[in-house]
């Protein structure tokens, strides 16, 4: 089970800086962000892969995105 | 979802050039020095065009910042992006625009005019920018604690349409109402005769390059502000190649037009009080931060729905109606009467506001 960032109505940076701070504190080494607009969705792939971080799976639905990282 | 081109690191600096580029031309084709495009000084041009202030020196609705909306409006429905939204503090929002205005013009530009001003020559925009980065890392400070706005929530599409429909009436004012050589005033509209607002490019072209640079601002997310506050708070460079990219082509740009003259003194639209064109610079640099983003990427993303953005939009709207009634804005001849006083009281508020509002939220 992997932990839920939910970033969701929030604009950068914040979704990027909570996205951080979970990478940073982050023991199971797998993570689900939730954002709910393009740029942001764009950000936190660009910063997760910045830090060595994989993205393994988006699903984009209807009112929000999922974005799924594990460490690298 | 296809990748964006325009989201790569390539696409932000194609993005820049092109927006350098056009600047320099828009100057050649009429509008002011080192003011080919300027959010903050035309969006006072257009208060000044409805009569929200009495400076008859700067009135005149500027094409660009209707084209700037409108055509995120249409990149946004084109890539199914528009997502109208609101309710993230927007009364915050219009008081941070109030002052990122005021702060603005203290020091004569927005961060888009420092970087065309340090493009054209004009050296005291190193202070402005320098000033513009000491304002951006106040705000990543306050970031770094917890400072945020809140979540906004999604609303009807018609909201998300009323700044794109102000922008359309403003346009639509502007066919009804057109400018009258030698008359300051056409039907509702003022229309300056000497000054700024007297210098401006043919309607149809300025209202043209505005709309392709709002479409590829919205694309690329390009954001002035965003290239200081990532780089100081992530080390990310992406939003600052872009802007880097419209510094150095708008350069070379303006020396091919031979609109390049170094220097400190006799630039235009400017003044060289240092000091005041850093703090100037320096509050509407918070502001900034504090709102998320620089004056254009603000109508940028009001374009694309989101509403908060279109409250700051009015607020900086707002704002320099206080700056020229209140005689709060610089001039050429040096500061306003009571531009001091503004910058220390927009100072004091943003201050407030960073402190005040860092609600945490819970992930």
């Amino acid at each position: 089970m992997s932990k839920i960032v939910d970033a969701s109505g929030l604009s950068c940076p914040q979704p990027v800086l909570m996205t951080l701070d979970a990478i940073k504190s982050d023991s199971d080494a797998e993570l689900e962000v939730i954002v709910d607009n393009v740029a942001s969705r764009e950000n936190v792939v660009r910063a997760a892969e910045s830090k060595g971080w994989n993205v393994f799976d988006i699903k984009d639905n209807d009112d929000n995105t999922q974005i799924f990282i594990r460490k690298g | 979802m296809a990748k964006n081109f325009f989201s790569t690191r390539v696409g932000i600096i194609v993005v820049g050039a092109v927006i350098g580029i056009l600047a320099a031309v828009l100057q050649k084709l009429g509008n002011p020095g080192n003011m080919g495009i300027c959010v903050a000084c035309f969006e006072r041009d257009i208060a000044g065009a409805i009569g929200l202030h009495r400076a008859g020196v700067v009135q005149y609705v500027r094409p660009e910042i209707i084209g700037f909306v409108l055509g995120s409006l249409v990149a946004a429905y084109s890539f199914k992006e528009f997502k109208p939204r609101c309710g993230s503090a927007p009364i915050v929002r219009f008081v941070l625009g109030v002052f990122a205005m005021i702060g603005a013009l203290v020091f004569l530009g927005c961060p888009w005019r420092a970087v065309l001003r340090l493009a054209g020559g004009d050296l005291n925009a190193v202070l402005g920018l320098l000033g513009l980065g000491f304002g951006v890392w106040i705000g990543v400070m306050f970031l770094k604690n917890g400072y945020n706005l809140g979540r906004s929530q999604s609303t009807h599409a018609g909201a998300g349409w009323m700044l794109p429909l102000v922008m359309l009436g403003l346009l639509v004012l502007m066919f009804i109402y057109p400018q009258v050589s030698g008359d300051a005033k056409s039907g509702v509209l003022f229309y300056s005769l000497k000054g700024p607002g007297a210098m401006h490019a043919p309607l149809l072209i300025s209202l043209v390059v505005g709309l392709g640079i709002g479409f590829l601002a919205q694309r690329s997310r390009f954001c002035t502000m965003g290239a200081l506050r990532d780089l100081i708070l992530f080390g990310q460079t992406h939003l600052l190649s872009g802007f880097l990219s419209l510094l150095i082509c708008a350069c070379i740009a303006n020396v091919v037009l031979g609109q390049f003259y170094l220097g400190f003194t006799g630039q235009p639209v400017a003044h060289n009080l240092h000091v005041w064109n850093f703090l100037g610079m320096a509050l509407a640099g918070l502001a900034f931060a504090l709102a998320g983003g620089c004056p254009g990427r603000q109508l940028f993303l009001a374009g694309e729905g989101d509403t908060d953005a279109s409250v700051f939009v009015l607020g900086m709207i707002a704002g320099a109606a206080f700056a020229h009634n209140f005689g709060l804005a610089s001039s050429p001849k040096g500061l306003g009467p009571h531009g001091i006083a503004a910058v220390i009281v927009g100072f004091a508020v943003c201050l407030f506001i960073g402190f005040a509002m860092k609600k945490r939220i819970a992930a």
